[in-house]
């Protein structure tokens, strides 16, 4: 859905759903889901269908996933780090500390 | 005091930077937490990094402009504590904010928050699908990650962000399928009583306003006065309804539809600290009700910036500085009369930075769609919540948002009624007859930002629990 204008400078790996995708450093868990195919972060809980980023400033939540075991992460205000594991959310959120 | 900072600044865009600059100029001892991982806020957002790559050619000279404030804020000698939410607030003031998984308290002498604002809630049917997002957060990708759609988009909207992003998006060598002016015509004439001031006050902005109009109707197919839209899909956006006040309709492809209404002040974390607001009407929006120096109804708590009115980064900037300057006097580091004679110039150029304001309010005011959307729109998006399902709370004798919250979930979910407060508000009054300001807003409780347990574990011992 989206692309960079310039080749990823500072060049990370983080695992979307276990699988391996280029990132870079410090941009942000939401931008990256937002190269992926098909977009979505997370599924809305009561209809189960499918959301991606909306807002990218932390007010909608529709960014939602689980990122290195904490569920319910703002994937928009999060930065990339190597080798983080993002996995998107289904449904209501678990609460885990 | 606990020996917290003199000011706590909750934002580091345009105005807390600038406050900040100048509280330390007084010689306050400053403190400033902010969301994002960088300073420069929405509008200068990722400036430091992306001031030396051919992404500050495409954003232009507004945007290159906030190097220098960030610079000054970074010599400022300002305590800085980047990635850090702000979740609760009381009167004292004190301030709980969680940063690297730890939650803790602060006691300041004075709180700033410049927290700016969010883009206006605009439901409309498929407004959930991935493949809609708002202008804000394409531009946001464009500046923080040199990211733009790698397929024609269509943009819908009015304000000066859409035709901002759109000439930037052309210039980065992104398409445009078509844009959809959602400004009802009839805003001209309101509009045009308000031409003179603002091309007296700015004629640089309002040339450069032009330009960009003229450069999109010439680039890109441009239809106008559009009332209403439709998101249509399954898993994803696949096409896009829309019809302008004249009748005509059309249904397109589509992947991909940016859409945008303005911008309103964020109020949730006044709303949570009880301040007292009043209702902007020609900003459409909730605001605080603040005196000339930015002090909110709760003392030693200010607001400066877009969270106060919507006024553009120069604006926010001299906000910033005016309440600083009002702490430090506090403080005692100015006298009454030298407050007065360092504001003087403060206000000057406030008032030149506001003058382009009431032109844009009445050109950009938003068609009635996006205040009271159709039946079968989800209003919450968080809960699905439909607006038909609001409108039968009203005839279930329902009036008030909390007793809708609380029989719909309408505003429960993890985005707290960011996204649906003000069209239940709408929706309410429009089916009673009564006025926004009179409906209310849904009541704001702590955390106003989600925090793990694990944070609220790690609270220092010693700190109030909410
Ligand atoms: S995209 Fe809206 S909160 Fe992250």
């Amino acid at each position: 859905m989206f692309r960079k204008l310039q080749s990823l400078d500072e060049e990370v790996t983080v695992y979307v759903d276990g699988v391996a995708v280029p990132a870079e450093a410090n941009e942000s868990v939401a931008a990256v889901l937002l190269r992926q195919s098909p977009v979505w972060a997370r599924t809305a809980p009561v209809s189960c269908s499918r959301r991606a980023p909306y807002c990218m400033m932390g007010v909608c939540f529709d960014c939602l996933a689980t990122v290195d075991g904490i569920a319910s992460t703002q994937t928009c205000l999060t930065p990339v780090r190597d080798g983080m594991l993002v996995l998107r959310q289904k449904g209501r959120r678990s609460v885990r500390p | 005091m606990t020996g917290g900072p003199d000011l706590l600044i909750v934002g580091a865009g345009p105005a807390g930077m600038s406050a900040a600059v100048v509280a330390r100029r007084h010689g306050l001892d400053v403190l400033v937490v902010d969301e994002q991982s960088a300073p420069g806020g929405q509008i200068w957002r990722n400036i430091e990094t992306a001031a030396d790559t051919s992404r500050a050619g495409i954003l232009g000279k507004a945007y290159s402009d906030g190097a220098d404030v960030v610079r000054r804020f970074r010599a400022s000698g300002a305590g800085y504590l980047p990635g850090a939410r702000v979740w609760h607030l009381e009167p004292g003031p004190r301030a709980f904010i969680a940063q690297n998984g730890v939650a803790r308290c602060i006691d300041a002498n004075a709180i700033l928050l410049a927290t700016g604002a969010q883009e206006r809630p605009l439901p409309f049917p498929g407004w959930t699908l991935p493949g809609v997002m708002t202008v804000g957060a394409a531009q946001i990708l464009l500046k923080s990650s040199g990211q733009i759609p790698d397929e024609p988009v269509w943009i819908a909207g009015t304000g000066p962000l859409s035709l901002l992003y759109a000439i930037q998006l052309l210039k980065a060598g992104g398409r445009i399928a078509g844009f959809l002016d959602t400004a009802p015509s009839a805003n001209l004439a309101g509009a045009f009583r308000e031409l003179a001031g603002a091309f007296l006050g700015a004629p640089g902005d309002m040339l450069k306003g032009f330009g960009w109009l003229m450069a999109l109707r010439r680039q890109v197919r441009f239809i106008g006065n559009v009332k209403e839209i439709e998101a249509i899909g399954n898993e994803a956006l696949e096409r896009l309804r829309y019809i302008t006040a004249n009748g005509r309709s059309a249904t397109v492809d589509a992947r991909l539809l940016f859409v945008h209404e303005g911008i309103v002040p964020t109020i949730h974390p006044t709303l949570a600290l009880g301040c007292k607001h009043i209702w902007n009407a020609a900003q459409d929006s909730f605001a605080p009700d603040l005196d000339t120096w930015g002090e909110t109804s709760v003392s030693d708590v200010f607001v400066a910036g877009d969270g106060a009115r919507i006024g553009g980064a120069q604006a926010a900037c001299h906000l910033g500085e005016l309440a600083a300057l009002r702490v430090a006097a506090k403080a005692g580091r100015l006298s009454r009369a030298q407050l007065a004679a360092v504001a003087a110039p403060v206000r000057k150029r406030l008032k030149a930075a506001l003058a382009i304001r009431p032109f844009l309010d009445r050109l950009y005011r938003p068609r009635s769609a996006v205040f009271v959307p159709p039946e079968a729109t989800l209003v919450c998006r968080c809960e699905e919540v439909s607006a038909a399902r609001i409108l039968e709370q009203a005839a279930a004798g329902r009036p008030d948002p909390n007793q809708v919250k609380a029989f719909t979930r309408a505003g429960m979910g993890p985005c707290q009624g960011r996204q649906c407060s003000y069209t239940v508000a709408s929706l309410l009054a429009a089916k009673e007859g009564r006025t926004v300001p009179d409906v209310g807003l849904y009541r704001v409780r702590p955390p106003f930002k989600p925090i793990t347990l694990a944070e609220l574990a790690a609270l220092d011992a010693g700190a109030v629990i909410p």
